[in-house]
């Protein structure tokens, strides 16, 4: 056990903060209610009932709250601290950032039994979360192609055009679908990695997500 | 449904060149039909070109005073369903009418004339009528190794549809063939099938999805034309914003069920007997449109879901390969074999990634490392 005495440090700011869990609460919603848009269990009793209208509903509500969170998460990486930051999220373009990204990934592969501290986002995490934005952004954009067409040459649909010469609208929805898995994949990754972090790096790694303080032996990067 | 009707069909050719003089209002009375039936397919049409019902005076108005245009009908890689479901209609009147109202000049299918005869009716109107005829394609045209797979008269298709379409007013592609290459153009495609869009591209085309097309949503179009003296507004695949304009599962009338959460699980259950929604038996509704649930077929008799069937999507681009399975809601994931779906590998691929971090986060936690403060400096 060390004896040295650790720095508290404000990271995550308030709007980091609230991004990240208004995308966790939408995603859950959005994954039930997708996964009940995709395969439907026959809930209706009479022809009178609306639990598809209901779930397709929430469905579409807490797509909306997702992209908005989505969005000002963007706008926030141009005004937020050092650790929100667009840069962050392209470590593979600096030197120091590939350097400790090596030196993560040495970790993660059992080669290195120093843990690599990071204040910020650690810049293996940060690629990841590059390649999630960019599956975000798909699904974003074929989930509201298959929700504008229920009002065909309406702004919706015009605007996203381009996908629907792009792709087939089968073929949205299989992508709009099996994304839902990739993503669940990322959510297992990234549970895992914070939990391990927290138990090594012993730097509050999970509070930090809800208080917005680390807690670090380096005073600065 | 009704026989052919073997004398409409002989005078087709005749008729064609005897009256082109005469108003279309003029040849109906000629031809004894009732102002009656006249009116009644009036307000047809008037619902066909999603237009108020106070339009069908106009409508009818514009008609009687107009005069017929010269129409070709091609027949390229088909099976003749588009004629089909022209020709029989149930009600023998408005099929007259239709018939009186396309002066078909040339139709491989139905003219009397034959060989060359025939073929010199095709030229008279590529020549004396150019930019001013109408040309209706059916099925799609072979375009690989120079269209060597499919000819008529001794000509190419390709080379065919480029003189016939090329000089026309314009051009109505019948079906999803004529469309977008229909089932010629499913994978594997060896004969390089397009839609005439594709084989002659520049010239005017409206494309009439369907398989079979909706015979009332060629003779709307061809209505809106002799009406308003200009093609109807198209949507980006080229079909009219009057019948393809809205989606089928939002006008659909099983969506009570569907919003509902009512839906058909097998064949022949009792929610199929009941009429529920075919969401789950892969019904390609919500991806398809057309206007099937207002306008049906057969003179408004039936339509596929209608008589308990999935839509099938037949009227979207690549239907064949992008709608398929027919009876299930997604495709398959390409490069898994068959039978992969969505879920399958899905699941299996997050049942990897869980597997992989338990086994990390088993050797992390038996495996001692070096915590940052255990460094005691700083970098
Ligand atoms: S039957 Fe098909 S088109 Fe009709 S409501 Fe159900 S899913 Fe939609």
């Amino acid at each position: 056990m060390s004896e040295s005495c650790k720095f508290k440090r404000y990271i995550w700011e308030l709007p980091v903060r609230w991004c990240h869990w208004i995308n966790v609460l939408s995603i859950a919603l959005l994954a039930v209610t997708g996964f009940l848009i995709g395969n439907p269990y026959s809930f209706g009793k009479s022809a009178s009932d609306f639990t598809m209208g209901w779930i397709r509903f929430i469905h579409f509500t807490a797509a909306y709250a997702f992209t908005v969170s989505l969005a000002s998460r963007v706008i926030w990486s141009f005004i937020g601290n050092r650790y929100a930051q667009w840069r962050e999220f392209l470590p593979f373009l600096y030197v120091k950032g590939r350097e400790k990204m090596i030196r993560m990934l040495r970790y993660y592969m059992l080669l290195d039994k120093e843990v690599p501290e990071t204040v910020g986002h650690n810049p293996l995490a940060t690629t990841a979360y590059l390649v999630l934005f960019f599956l975000y952004i798909t699904m974003v954009l074929t989930g509201f192609s298959l929700y504008a067409e229920h009002a065909p040459q309406g702004i919706m649909h015009k605007s996203l055009g381009f996908m629907y010469s792009m792709f087939s609208n089968q073929g949205m929805r299989l992508f709009h679908h099996f994304s839902m898995y990739l993503i669940f994949g990322f959510i297992v990754n990234h549970i895992y990695s914070a939990w391990l972090m927290d138990i090594k790096e012993h730097g509050s790694e999970i509070s930090s997500m809800f208080s917005g303080y680390k807690f670090t032996v380096k005073r600065e990067e | 449904m009704a026989k052919l009707d073997t004398g409409k069909i002989s005078n087709v050719s005749k008729q064609g060149v005897e009256n082109r003089d005469c108003s279309i209002g003029e040849i109906l009375r000629q031809r004894g039909v009732s102002r009656r039936d006249f009116m009644k397919f009036c307000s047809v049409m008037t619902a066909a070109m999603s237009l108020p019902a106070t339009f069908a005076p106009k409508v009818a108005q514009a008609l009687d005073k107009v005069k017929r245009p010269t129409l070709v009908w091609l027949e390229l890689q088909s099976c003749t369903g588009d004629t089909e479901a022209l020709l029989r209609s149930a009600n023998p009147t408005v099929g007259e009418i239709v018939l009186e109202i396309l002066s078909v000049d040339y139709h491989e299918t139905i003219m009397a004339a034959a060989g060359h005869q025939a073929e010199a009716a095709l030229d008279k109107v590529i020549v004396e009528e150019k930019g001013k005829y109408i040309c209706v394609v059916e099925g799609s045209v072979s375009m690989k190794n120079g269209g060597i797979y499919a000819s008529t008269g001794g000509k190419s298709h390709l080379d065919r549809v480029r003189q016939v379409c090329g000089g026309a007013l314009a051009t109505i592609a019948v079906g999803t063939c004529a469309s977008y290459g229909g089932i010629g153009a499913a994978a594997p495609n060896p004969t390089g099938a397009a839609g005439v869009r594709e084989a002659v591209p520049g010239a005017t085309i409206i494309n009439l999805p369907g398989c079979p097309v909706n015979a009332d949503n060629l003779t709307a179009t061809i209505v809106h034309y002799l009406v308003f003296s200009k093609l109807p507004a198209l949507d980006s695949y080229g079909r009219p914003l009057f019948a393809y304009g809205k989606r089928i599962h939002d006008n659909c009338e099983r969506r009570p069920h569907f919003d509902a959460g009512q839906y058909v699980e097998q064949w022949g259950d009792d929610r199929h007997r009941r009429g529920f929604c075919l969401y789950k038996m892969g019904c390609k509704g919500p991806a398809t449109f057309h206007n099937c649930p207002t306008q049906r077929y057969n003179e408004k008799t039936s339509w596929p879901i209608g008589a308990g069937h999935p839509c099938a999507g037949c009227s979207e681009p690549n239907f064949w390969d992008t709608m398929s399975p027919m009876y299930k809601r997604l495709p398959n994931v390409p490069g898994f074999g068959i039978e992969a779906t969505a879920d399958k590998v899905g699941v299996a691929l997050v049942a990897g990634a869980a597997a992989a971090f338990a086994v990390h986060g088993t050797l992390n936690a038996i495996r001692k490392d070096k915590e940052p403060s255990d460094k005691g400096k700083e970098e």
